[in-house]
């Protein structure tokens, strides 16, 4: 880990407006060399409007964006590598015949396919399992050695093996000083970025680790011989009640208010106050 | 709720497309009441077994439990809404194909769309409909006719955390009312929230139980360290390294950690790659 440097990607006060609508409101973000940061935000909290302008495809209405510390360009686009949620496969083509089509566009030397990958390399991309498709994306995005690497949701939709060695790719980019930036909203993806930067409704709601991030955001537990009825009631009242195996939960609740309710359904229970997970926590940020 | 604790699921289930074997030996009981998830990764199996659970695919051996297809509600992957009726057509439509009475639809869908906050979509397009907005009207239409068995699969694929939420709070609430519910997800977080847990890998189950069941079986030790430690399987969590010793003791330069879902299914996994080896 060698996290510092002068930022390879910067944000000051972005702002992107479209017509009535404030998709961005003033978001400030770095990366720095060797360092994996995650841009979590609910649909519509603006991740990828700061995205497309990060890669240059959206001018800002306010702020400033450098890339590698200039105004992003195509020049900065070389420098850049980027694998899209839709993983931007020709599927139509193999293994090698993209990894070659890409080596042309960016004027590399392209990269030698290792494992599993080298194996299916006469393969079409659309005959693969999701788990080899993703890692084909991954081989690509990297083999211009890119400065900087640009990920939407890099591991949905594999088994846990599978994302350990998706994240092992990741880490290793990272350790060799290139910057990482993650876009997702998935727990398992969170915990492993260094820092987290957090968009609801256009604006940072939480910067920092997971848990600084989490902080001191709470939620109420209620452990109840009768779950269903203590899950009716507080359902019933508005709460954002969750069920976690035969236990509930309520992020952001007062836990006297959860006891008075349930006293008033005639549902006896226990109510403690835990502290939330990151995902009570970002539902919490994005509600307020 | 026709039976008060009517135990749903499969046993030793079998399942073949052509010569493939698509799902071997497995078992899943589903109480009335309850969540169970299901969990892999592509191709695993979640599918086949959720499609032969919902009666859409025949098994090739074991037995399926459920009940009668119209005291049954099932969201496939994918859209599960007809994208070119409004959210109000699509439950009217789903509700006449369960049976309901005119009043009782009426009733159900007022309920429904207040509890999904699609009130105001109401006459939307359902391909006009953002990805949680898309799934919260397809649980709401299989779950319309209060059915005994719910399945569900990957309903929170591709969907926010707020909808996600969301989702999960409406299946609860489905379990609150006596359904057994059954859900696919390739999200361990999420598997954890459930009674029960059934990981697949390669159409077997991988493991099986609470989740507290499944982490306490977890074999050997897995433990944490700042630096990739040699010689034992390992995988990063942040920028340090978990691993495995399948006989302890902890590598240098590493400590034990109690492992969560994430951590088991890799050990599990990591074990059955090395008896295929052997």
């Amino acid at each position: 880990m060698s996290a510092g440097g002068p930022p390879l990607a910067s944000a000051q006060g972005a702002t992107k407006r479209f017509g009535e609508l404030l998709a961005v409101d003033q978001v400030d973000l770095t990366v720095t060399p060797g360092e994996v940061v995650g841009l979590i935000g609910a649909n519509g909290a603006g991740k990828t409007t700061l995205i497309r302008m990060l890669l240059g495809l959206l001018l800002p209405t306010a702020g400033r964006i450098r890339l590698f510390g200039e105004p992003p360009s195509r020049r900065t686009r070389a420098r850049l590598g980027y694998v899209p949620q839709s993983l931007g496969l020709y599927e139509d083509l193999t293994v090698a015949e993209n990894l070659a089509f890409s080596a042309a566009a960016f004027g590399s030397a392209g990269a030698d396919l290792e494992g599993e990958l080298a194996e299916q390399r006469d393969a079409l991309v659309r005959d693969l399992p999701l788990g080899l498709r993703r890692r084909a994306a991954f081989a690509i995005a990297l083999s211009h050695h890119p400065d900087l690497l640009v990920l939407d949701e890099p591991t949905s939709g594999v088994d846990p093996l599978q994302r350990a060695r998706l994240w092992e790719t990741i880490r290793a980019t990272a350790t060799d000083g290139a910057g990482v930036l993650v876009t997702t909203h998935h727990l398992s993806e969170a915990e492993q970025c260094d820092r987290l930067v957090v968009l609801a409704n256009g604006r940072v709601a939480a910067a920092g680790t997971l848990a600084e991030v989490v902080g001191d955001t709470t939620a109420a537990e209620v452990r109840t011989p009768s779950w269903e009825a203590a899950f009716t009631a507080l359902d019933a009242a508005g709460l954002p009640v969750s069920l976690v195996g035969r236990a509930l939960r309520v992020p952001g609740a007062d836990p006297d208010a959860v006891r008075r309710l349930l006293a008033d359904a005639g549902v006896p229970a226990q109510v403690t106050t835990v502290a939330a997970s990151f995902e009570e926590t970002f539902v919490v940020l994005a509600a307020a | 709720m026709s039976q008060g604790r009517a135990v749903w699921g499969c046993q030793d289930l079998g399942v073949r497309y052509g010569g493939v074997v698509a799902l071997e030996d497995v078992t899943l009981e589903v109480p009335a009441g309850s969540v169970a998830a299901v969990v892999g990764g592509d191709g695993a199996g979640k599918t086949t077994l959720l499609r032969a659970l919902a009666g859409a695919v025949r098994p090739a051996a074991g037995v399926v439990l459920r009940p009668d297809e119209r005291r049954l509600g099932y969201v496939s992957a994918g859209p599960g809404v007809w994208a070119d009726l409004t959210v109000d057509e699509n439950l009217s439509f789903a509700g006449r194909a369960y049976g309901l009475p005119a009043g009782e639809l009426d009733r159900r869908t007022a309920a429904l769309l207040e509890r999904t906050d699609l009130a105001s979509a109401r006459d939307r397009l359902a391909g006009r409909l953002s990805g949680g907005m898309r799934q919260k009207l397809a649980l709401a239409m299989a779950v319309l006719h209060r059915p005994d068995l719910l399945i569900l699969d990957e309903p929170t694929t591709g969907v926010d955390p707020v909808s996600r939420a969301e989702l999960w709070r409406l299946l609860a609430s489905a379990a609150a009312g006596g359904a057994a519910v059954v859900v696919g997800t390739t999200y361990l977080d999420e598997a954890e929230r459930a009674a029960t847990v059934l990981v697949l890998d390669r159409g077997r189950a991988l493991l099986a139980g609470t989740p507290d069941e499944v982490l306490t079986a977890t074999p050997g030790l897995v433990v944490e360290g700042p630096a990739k430690p040699e010689g034992v399987a390992s995988w990063p969590r942040g920028a340090r390294w978990r691993a495995w010793s399948p006989d302890g003791p902890a590598p240098p330069g590493t400590s034990p950690v109690a492992p969560d879902l994430e951590d088991a299914v890799i050990v599990a996994q990591l074990r059955q790659a090395l008896r295929r080896a052997a």
